[in-house]
């Protein structure tokens, strides 16, 4: 007589099925927003005057795409690779060069006084500008800024910035600011 | 018994079938999900442009989005010279009506939304890498104008770059 194959109990399929169901739906990630997040400086009041902010030369890293994409870096031609070093090294002046940017010596909660870089990085764009050149920088001048708040935060806290609690990223936040200027964008390269 | 055993025919038990049902509606499920999720059908060319410094969104529900790119079809408004059209939900915009029309998706963005989300509410613009910035920038101009200054470029991941 033929040996009976005793039926696999199909119960708790239905339970396994419904747990991989709800597996796939928190796991997925379809089509997540991601990208570059900015904030616009807010709208001009229409009769306040044209303010004049006195911003000390040294401090001001000009950065100017034209509308063959070619980047110039306060007047020199520059690859984009080169771009992130060099807001870097703007931006942290960590010789103390007279050409670079000040610093002032600011109280910040966990951290004491810290010399602040008072850097602004001005970014001006062509109106034939492509996009993708635009995100371009954007991208790399904000890998300039996380890797100098990775490198304060390692040196004060023994760790990445990303794996800080919010309130010691507040602080890294205030030690290393993230300023850039977008300049009105100017119109050389007439409408294709 | 051995030798017994082995003029015994193997039976091959039948696959059950009852779970099959349970998988299918899983994909089906699966599938639902995926396709209820993008509201507008898009009618311009959006290819985003990669980078590497992207953050995450964290709460779609706080997103509006704007697309700018080629039209797909050539019934589509454009603005001049007719390369580059703006959609806002499920319309591209007129030229003459761009203002308006801004202003109007930013009210209703603004008012769908509970009164402590308002300034939470963040503009995507999701533009095609190949448009010039000159769109952008009267977009952003509209943008600023009407106080949504929250804004995020939609990029997609490029694997890290060596320096």
């Amino acid at each position: 007589m033929a040996k009976k194959v005793p039926g696999i109990n199909t119960g708790s399929s239905a339970d396994i099925s419904f747990l991989l169901l709800t597996f796939f739906l928190l796991t997925s990630s379809i089509n997540t927003e991601q990208g570059i997040p900015r904030r616009l400086p807010p709208p001009k009041e229409k009769d306040a005057k044209e303010q004049k902010v006195d911003i000390n030369q040294r401090n001001v890293l000009n950065v100017l795409v034209n509308f063959q994409d070619q980047i110039s870096v306060n007047g020199e031609q520059m690859d984009i690779s080169m771009l992130k070093q060099t807001a870097m090294d703007f931006l942290e002046n960590a010789n103390n060069d007279p050409h670079k940017p000040e610093k002032k010596y600011v109280d910040i909660d966990n951290m004491g006084e810290y010399a602040v870089s008072q850097g602004v990085i001005s970014l001006t764009n062509d109106q034939g500008t492509t996009y993708n050149m635009y995100v371009q920088v954007q991208n790399e001048l904000q890998r300039a800024v996380n890797e100098l708040r990775d490198k304060v935060s390692s040196n004060y806290f023994g760790k990445k910035y990303d794996n800080l609690d919010t309130a010691l990223q507040k602080s890294i936040q205030k030690a290393v600011p993230m300023n850039i200027s977008e300049a009105p964008p100017i119109d050389y390269g007439k409408t294709e | 018994m051995a030798r017994f055993r082995k003029e015994e025919k193997k039976v091959t038990p039948d696959l059950n079938m009852g779970s099959m049902s349970d998988i299918i509606f899983m994909f089906l499920f699966f599938f639902m999900v995926i396709t209820t999720m993008r509201e507008a059908t898009l009618k311009v060319k959006f290819q985003p442009p990669k980078a590497t410094e992207i953050q995450k969104l964290e709460k779609k529900s706080l997103v509006a989005n704007i697309y700018i790119g080629a039209p797909i079809s050539k019934n589509e408004n454009t603005l001049p010279p007719g390369k580059v059209s703006v959609q806002l939900n499920d319309q591209t915009i007129k030229a003459e009506e761009l203002a308006a029309d801004v202003r109007d998706f930013i009210g209703t963005e603004k008012e769908s939304r509970s009164e402590e989300d308002k300034n939470k509410l963040t503009f995507s613009l999701k533009v095609d890498k190949d448009v010039q910035m000159r769109y952008v920038n009267t977009i952003k101009n509209e943008l600023r104008q009407n106080n949504a200054l929250k804004i995020n470029y939609a990029t997609g991941k490029k694997s890290e770059m060596n320096n």
